[in-house]
């Protein structure tokens, strides 16, 4: 049954026929696609991941000052030493009060937003809480060495409502105080909830809109008195927004050297260490070995978001 | 039991008075920093911030723009990087999100979470890994090497974009456009491309804007040379005239702002 | 009308199966589709019928048999190189271009000269009674402009099949029924072969040549819409064209004498005083009225039988008003019908 369909094309172009080709091997396509960038991503970064891991096992010869290229667990010997684990715990109870801090910061101006504001009040909001996100974090975080000063808006404040004495005495609280605002846990504290809040308003928002008016409504027909609702229906319907929210702030805050080395005491960070060891000290394997520490607790950290259905929030 | 009717209660909607007092606190908090910054860019002091600022001047702009040679090249260098971060992580993001959005297939997972994991880990794990990276197969810090470090972390903002786009884009529209006689090719031109350009434009614009500011990868990734954020960093230990330091901040404020208070425009007109 | 008389048909399925993993979407449907008919498929949703179409679109390749567009095969071939289009269930338009723009999309890629182009945009847009929307966007129309719109941009490119994917069912009611007389019009002017996808069976039997009834991937009945409904090939055609009291064998027994499952459609049964004799050929079965319900129009009863059982009964509102319905409630009956329309089915 050979029969020519009268608007049958003359010749097909090259492009048609590449066109055809292509339509009959979608994993061709896919593969043409995915190349590149997988290509950048699978190599360059996760390679430069596996660099790390590998330079973990490496050691630096302490009278050369050269890296020694074989395997060795003696990094992970030095790493473990009382000083250095003391480093570790810090930075992850310091990331542990500042994620509740910004928790407990971020939930009311996310409810307020997916609950109170106007379709257009939200579009406002949304740009306002991630316009900071976006912008010089370093400004950011200079701008609280400034403002923390002794002699800066807070001590001027502080002086104004004659509370100098109160604050002494929260300075002279050991370990995390220190002479100034600007120079103690303090500070660190502060700077951190500050430049990592956005990260948990926008997740925690973006659960509680998708809890729908009409789930409020039923619960309120069913009974229950706005408080009853808010614990039963819409807080643990956030709840994963939040655990998504928290894996920014707390990952963030693991990894970050910046913040601790212009507002912090002298005590050490994770992030400081990796910076000292891999620039004054060329100890790349402990640097490298460092860095291995918060790439695990984030690990596990992510498997247990996972399992609280964070990735669906995000 | 039954005599007391349990009528549904109405849904107050209007906030509590407490929670806008909350709601306007976070939002000073937000704020407040940059009020801060602007503030000591005209102060009249060469090397301590009292407050309240014994008095203000618009001399630092002056001094930044005339007396101050060092500013410009960290901030030519910060331009040209942002530029060519942005243009790799467009091409990059948009491959991803395209062949991501084409069909379910084994491993797309894994791609997602592989694009998500340079800004879901630390960025000094991006860093020290691109550091012992370059170090282990003897490559020498250079441009190139920044540009490295920001376009791995900024493919994730255009893909975020362009996929968002592409998930709100009916697959419908790609087979009505077959179905009217286009090939791939003129598909893509006529219909995927005009879908998601403005995605790629706020992709892009977002980019840039996180590449022009970061600093955490990028002392990992620059050897000696000095980007701004550097050159920012590094003022900040300088005793010597210190609002200059605010004035290129109030820039670098203003310089990410626009882009992004762009980005916003274009991805919330096409919202509709 | 049309027949197989045509040396061609527009569309043939050979032994067509899609699955997808594990589902049978379609499976191994064969059928033709005449030149110039207006062909439905129809069926609830997941019967295959939507699978179909877009197996003759070529948005779907078959996963086993052949397809055959106007005696050519086409297996294997892209959208864009098949005569067919196709009207969107979500009318699919392009947001970003103009109306005008939209229906000329498929000229401007057979790269159709400027002149001619505008001329046959405007002669769809004529066809389809929107002539003054050339400008706007997509979104500034109605739900039902949008739709004519869709029809336009696929009839300007003249197709010797056009494909409609559920193209009313966004629509409300009223707009519905006049899309439908408007859409056979259309067909009838322009000539082509129409294949329509709906699950709505009054929309089907209203509008088609001939109808195909779709479940779980299998063709169940094809036929003029008399036929369907007057001779359903199936219980399950039975039920879904039309309502339609099913008879189970084992009550049939008792009411009849007759073991064999059957049909009878409600608004042939006549519901008449106990005691009214019975003429040759006809069943006549006593009841209790069960429930009322008052449809304007016309009333449905629920009757259940003496010998167990129920069947519904539809009369129209002739002469009765709605207190007179309502009464019935509760009244014993007598249900009678001719038994030539008794629809005896196979027992599957």
């Amino acid at each position: 049954m050979a029969t020519l369909s009268p608007t049958q094309p003359p010749a097909p172009s090259v492009v048609r026929r590449l066109s055809a080709f292509f339509s009959k091997h979608p994993t061709l396509v896919l593969i043409l696609l995915l190349a590149a960038p997988l290509l950048w991503l699978g190599v360059i970064y996760l390679g430069s991941l596996g660099a790390l891991l590998l330079q973990s096992f490496y050691k630096l010869d302490d009278f050369t000052g050269l890296v020694v290229r074989e395997f060795t667990l003696d990094t992970y010997k030095q790493l473990f030493t009382q000083s250095n684990l003391d480093i570790v715990t810090r930075t992850a109870a310091m990331a542990s009060v500042v994620t509740l801090a910004c928790a407990l910061l971020a939930f009311p101006i996310s409810f307020y937003m997916a609950r109170y504001a106007s379709p257009s009040g939200k579009v406002v909001f949304f740009i306002a809480v991630t316009l900071p996100l976006w912008s010089s974090y370093l400004v950011r975080v200079y701008s609280w060495k400034l403002i923390l000063a002794k002699e800066g808006v807070v001590g001027w404040f502080i002086n104004l409502l004659g509370l100098q004495g109160a604050l002494d005495a929260i300075l002279a609280v050991p370990t995390i105080g220190g002479p100034s605002l600007s120079v103690s846990m303090y500070g660190t504290f502060l700077a951190f909830v500050y430049v990592w809040l956005p990260y948990m308003i926008i997740p925690t928002y973006t659960a509680l809109t998708r809890v729908p008016r009409s789930m409020l409504e039923a619960s309120a027909d069913l009974g229950a008195r706005p408080a009853q609702t808010f614990w039963r229906v819409i807080l643990p319907l956030a709840f994963p927004g939040v655990v998504a929210g928290s894996i920014f702030t707390f990952s963030l805050t693991l990894g970050d050297y910046i913040i601790p080395g212009i507002l912090g005491n002298s005590a050490f960070f994770i992030g400081q260490v990796v910076l000292t060891q891999q620039g004054t000290a060329g100890n790349i394997p402990l640097a490298a070995a460092f860095t291995v520490v918060p790439m695990f607790i984030m690990f596990v950290y992510l498997f247990i978001a996972a399992r609280l259905g964070a990735f669906e929030a995000l | 039991m039954f005599s007391r009717k349990n009528s549904p209660r109405p849904i107050a909607s209007r906030a509590p008075f407490g929670l806008k007092i909350l709601v306007a606190g976070v939002l000073l908090f937000l704020y407040c920093p940059f009020g801060i910054i602007l503030l000591y860019a005209f102060t009249t002091e060469e090397t301590a911030f009292t407050f309240p600022p014994p008095g203000l001047t618009f001399d630092w702009f002056r001094v930044a723009l005339f007396n101050r040679p060092d500013i410009f090249p960290p901030l030519l260098l910060s331009i040209q990087v942002a530029l060519v971060a942005t243009t790799v992580a467009l091409v990059l993001g948009s491959l991803i999100a395209l062949g991501v959005s084409r069909a379910k297939f084994f491993g797309r997972e894994a791609i997602t979470f592989l694009v998500i994991l340079p800004i879901a880990l630390p960025g000094i794990i991006t860093g020290i890994s691109l550091r012992s990276a370059f170090g282990l197969f003897g490559i020498d810090f250079s441009f190139w090497t920044i540009v490295i470090g920001h376009a791995t972390f900024c493919i994730v903002v255009v893909y975020n974009n362009v996929i968002a786009r592409l998930r709100r884009t009916a697959k419908s529209q790609m087979e009505a456009s077959a179905d009217l006689g286009a090939d791939s090719f003129q598909t893509f031109r006529h219909i995927v491309l005009p879908a998601i350009g403005t995605a790629l434009l706020a992709g892009g614009m977002l980019a840039f804007a996180l590449s022009f500011d970061e600093v955490i990868v990028t002392t990992f990734t620059a050897g000696q040379q000095t980007t701004l954020p550097i050159w920012i960093f590094s003022q900040l230990v300088r005793p010597r005239q210190r609002p200059v330091t605010n004035v290129v901040a109030v820039f670098v404020i203003a310089v990410t702002f626009i882009p992004i208070l762009i980005a916003q425009r274009l991805t919330q007109d096409s919202n509709d | 009308m049309n027949n197989a008389s045509n040396s061609l048909a527009a569309v043939r399925f050979e032994h067509v199966s899609r699955h997808f993993g594990e589902v049978r979407a379609v499976d191994n449907i064969s059928l033709e589709i005449y030149d110039g008919e207006f062909f439905s498929m129809l069926g609830p949703s997941g019967s295959g019928k939507t699978t179909c179409l877009r197996l003759i679109a070529g948005f779907e390749q078959p996963s086993s048999g052949k397809i055959y567009l106007h005696g050519a095969e086409v297996s294997g071939q892209p959208p864009y190189e098949r005569d067919v289009n196709t009207v969107f269930q979500d009318y699919a338009l392009f947001p970003h271009m103009t109306v005008e723009q939209n229906v000329g999309y498929g000229l401007m890629i057979k790269k159709v000269p400027t002149a001619e182009r505008k001329k046959r945009v405007s002669d769809a847009l004529e066809l389809v009674r929107l002539p003054q929307m050339a400008k706007r966007r997509p979104s500034q129309l109605s739900g039902g402009q949008r739709q004519r719109i869709a029809l336009a941009r696929a009839l300007v490119n003249r197709p010797r099949v056009l494909l409609l994917d559920e193209p009313l069912g966004a629509l409300d009611l009223k707009l519905r029924q006049e899309m439908q007389v408007e859409l056979k019009d259309i067909q009838k002017r322009v000539g082509i072969t129409f294949v329509f996808v709906t699950h709505d069976q009054e929309e089907a039997l209203t509008m088609s040549d001939r109808i195909a009834v779709f479940n779980a991937g299998h063709v169940e009945q094809i036929g003029t819409p008399a036929e369907i409904y007057e001779h359903p090939a199936s219980a399950f055609v039975a039920g879904f064209v039309g309502t339609s009291n099913l008879v189970r064998s084992d009550v049939a027994q008792k009411l009849t004498g007759r073991a064999q499952m059957f049909s009878i459609r409600p608004e042939k049964i006549r519901m008449v005083e106990i005691g009214t004799p019975v003429q040759d050929g006809w069943t006549a079965l006593e009841g209790t009225v069960r429930e009322v319900i008052y449809l304007g129009m016309f009333t449905r009863y629920l009757v259940a039988l003496e010998g167990g059982g129920e069947l519904t009964v539809v009369r129209q509102n002739l002469d009765e008003t709605s207190m007179d319905v309502l009464s019935a409630e509760g009244k014993r009956v007598q249900l009678t019908w001719q038994r030539v329309f008794d629809r005896v089915l196979e027992t599957k």
